[in-house]
């Protein structure tokens, strides 16, 4: 297990570099760094100094090489729009999409896993045909059209819900959090339920389809031979062998909430980390984008890796391949 | 003689389908006496398993019992409400499916799911369910039980799971045991310890038991009794030792006739020639009547109902008065032999 564990840490190390070198090789192709730094009238030997400064003198694997070391350090650079160090940026908002997409993804799983569940025993009901339906328009909407009809109802029409923002929030050192006011949760639901509405279908159709796949299985079926109850049957022994893919695609689907929060962030304004990133793009603030390449992709390999945790805990076949396989 | 454990009165199951009803069981009446190993046979589709499905209720939608009894003790089971009809399952009628490679949940240890049906049964702590579980292990000859018990499915050996398999089937002591082609996905050298096991603990306990199964060495070795079931009716029902060396209906003729021997070594096996018909398609008359040789006027007609032939009970006219020729020299078998 341990030498699985090893071996997978460094597989991630392997992606982890070459995902810097992309994000290094950014820099490059957007021409010479030091324009992005200085102004039209900067003197020549300014320049040659701020270059030699910024080590762009070095030959390119060794810039490489200092680049990650860096990075490994968590210094990306520093901000060309804000003149701040990105990593300072870049923790500032951090939280809000943290928090933003966790909860979208505990909402997807909370809501998704029981109308999966549901709608795979009571398969003719006529609410199971309603939340079906439902689905289809979850996974067919696009999240900027879901975000403004979820607005324009429960902010715009009822009032109920604030429209943009995070409200008040929390700071406790590194983190500031909004779940602990009011304000804050209140401004957390629309977005939340903008971003893990598309999961929490997928969810729900993952669930469903697993489900009755293994409640036609002969250890279902002597299970009820066995005599035991209903409830357990399908609580304890088919549902949880349905949650080994549903693991897999929540890992992957975790990783795209937080990278492609950007929408549902832009629409809300949300400050977190997506509209860091577009404002990025568009002031061709190149630290910033390598860095937050490089974050999505450690938080990827993070994922993935406790994913693959999780499945040895939930199917024991899988301990002892593991075992077998290192 | 006291009453049989199981007591099954003209059955019939039916399937509904867009196209119509197909009846797939169609008046099965059989008794399985205490301590006694009925062999059910027959070729594949003609209702073996659905038999077994029926007696412990567990046949699926869009298929349902359509009419008939089946008594256990002498009490009506098949009309049960779901919640009774549970209670029985695992308690009294105990159930051993074909593949014991798919037959235990993967995710759960051995152990666990043994106690989880002592649990559901017998009103036990969960320390003594243990204890029992790990006797049982022992007793289906599992070696090292009390470490073995903590070992998932997929630790096991195909035989050694079929041993599992069996201590389920019998962790609550159950009256019946439906045993549903229990060796068909072992190894050859695996079958015969599982068959003598299932064998020794039922005799050991007076646990009647359903053996299905389409192999007729097995037969010929365990069953006390055995009923060759054809398109969903018993064609033949009898002591063993009657049945296999002297049958009566051409179709069991047939069967047995395809039985290879050690002494005749050279000739081809015999074959029954056509094949079973579709549900949609069970002929007027006798089912069998398009494979019969001996097929005559009244097999067109008539369904053969069960007559009682020494020890025999078969279904075929040849057996019944005005009979056109000497039945026991017709029939499928030779007809294929010539």
């Amino acid at each position: 297990m341990l030498a699985f564990i090893l071996r997978r840490l460094l597989q991630s190390v392997v992606v982890m570099i070459t995902v810097g070198l992309i994000a290094f090789s950014m820099f490059r192709f957007v021409g010479d760094p030091v324009n992005q730094v200085v102004s039209l009238d900067t003197p020549r030997e300014q320049r040659e100094q701020i270059r030699k400064a910024m080590g762009l003198d070095d030959p390119v694997p060794i810039q490489f090489l200092n680049y990650m070391k860096r990075a490994a350090q968590l210094d990306f650079g520093i901000s060309y729009q804000f003149r701040t160090p990105v990593t300072t940026l870049i923790g500032e908002r951090m939280p809000a999409t943290l928090e933003l997409a966790f909860a979208a993804a505990f909402l997807a799983l909370a809501v998704g896993i029981p109308m999966g569940v549901y709608t795979a025993l009571r398969r003719h009901s006529v609410l199971s045909s309603f939340f079906m339906t439902v689905s289809l328009v979850g996974v067919s909407l696009p999240t900027f059209l879901i975000a403004i009809l979820l607005r324009y109802v429960f902010s715009v029409q009822l009032g109920w819900l604030p429209s943009f923002g995070r409200g008040e929030v929390v700071n406790l050192g590194y983190w500031t959090t909004g779940l602990l006011t009011l304000s804050g949760l209140k401004a957390l639901i629309l977005p939340a339920i903008t971003l893990g509405l598309f999961q929490m279908t997928l969810i729900m159709r993952l669930v469903r389809a697993e489900m009755l796949e293994v409640l036609r299985t002969d250890y279902i079926r002597f299970a009820r031979a066995r005599g035991l109850r209903t409830r357990s049957i399908h609580f304890g022994h088919a549902l949880k062998n349905t949650l080994v893919p549903v693991i897999t695609i929540t890992g992957l689907q975790l990783g795209s909430i937080i990278a492609f929060a950007l929408i549902t962030e832009y629409v809300f304004q949300w400050p977190g980390m997506g509209v860091l990133f577009l404002g990025a793009v568009q002031n061709v603030d190149i630290p910033i984008m390598a860095a937050y390449l490089m974050l999505i992709a450690f938080m990827f390999v993070t994922i993935n890796l406790i994913v693959d945790l999780l499945y040895s805990v939930v199917d024991p076949r899988l301990r002892t391949s593991m075992r077998a396989a290192t | 003689m006291s009453r049989p454990v199981l007591s099954i009165r003209d059955l019939k199951v039916e399937f509904v389908t867009r196209r119509g009803v197909l009846r797939a069981i169609d008046g099965v009446s059989f008794d399985i006496a205490r301590g006694e190993v009925l062999g059910v046979v027959g070729e594949s589709g003609a209702g073996k398993s659905l038999t077994g499905s029926a007696v412990i209720g567990l046949i699926d939608p869009p298929g349902r019992i359509a009419g008939g009894e089946i008594l256990l003790n002498g009490e009506r089971i098949d009309d049960l409400p779901a919640a009774a009809m549970r209670e029985i399952r695992g308690r009294r009628i105990g159930m051993v499916f074909q593949d014991p490679l798919t037959s235990l949940n993967p995710l759960y240890r051995v152990g666990d799911q043994i106690t989880e049906t002592i649990l559901a049964h017998l009103d036990v702590s969960a320390a003594e369910a243990r204890r029992r579980a790990i006797d049982l292990l022992k007793e289906v000859g599992i070696p090292a039980a009390e470490r073995r018990i903590d070992g998932y499915p997929h630790e096991f050996p195909g035989g050694m799971r079929q041993r599992v398999v069996l201590a389920l089937a019998l962790c609550a002591e159950p009256d019946l045991v439906i045993a549903d082609e229990p060796t068909t996905a072992l190894d050859v050298s695996v079958q015969a310890q599982i068959i003598a096991l299932l064998r020794r603990l039922c005799a050991e306990r007076g646990t009647a038991v359903m053996l299905i199964t389409h192999d007729m060495g097995v037969i010929a070795e365990t069953a006390d009794r055995v009923a060759v079931m054809y398109a969903g009716r018993v064609a033949e029902i009898g002591p063993v030792r009657a049945v296999v060396k002297d049958p009566l209906h051409p179709y069991a003729k047939g069967l047995m006739g395809s039985i290879p021997t050690l002494e005749g070594a050279a000739d081809r096996l015999v074959q029954i020639p056509g094949s079973m018909p579709r549900l949609n398609a069970i002929p007027r008359g006798c089912a069998f009547r398009p494979r019969c040789g001996s097929a005559f006027a009244r097999c067109h007609i008539e369904r053969p109902e069960p007559l009682r032939v020494g020890e025999h009970d078969v279904a075929c006219f040849l057996y019944a008065q005005g009979a056109p020729a000497e039945p026991a020299a017709a029939g499928p078998g030779t007809e294929a032999r010539r």
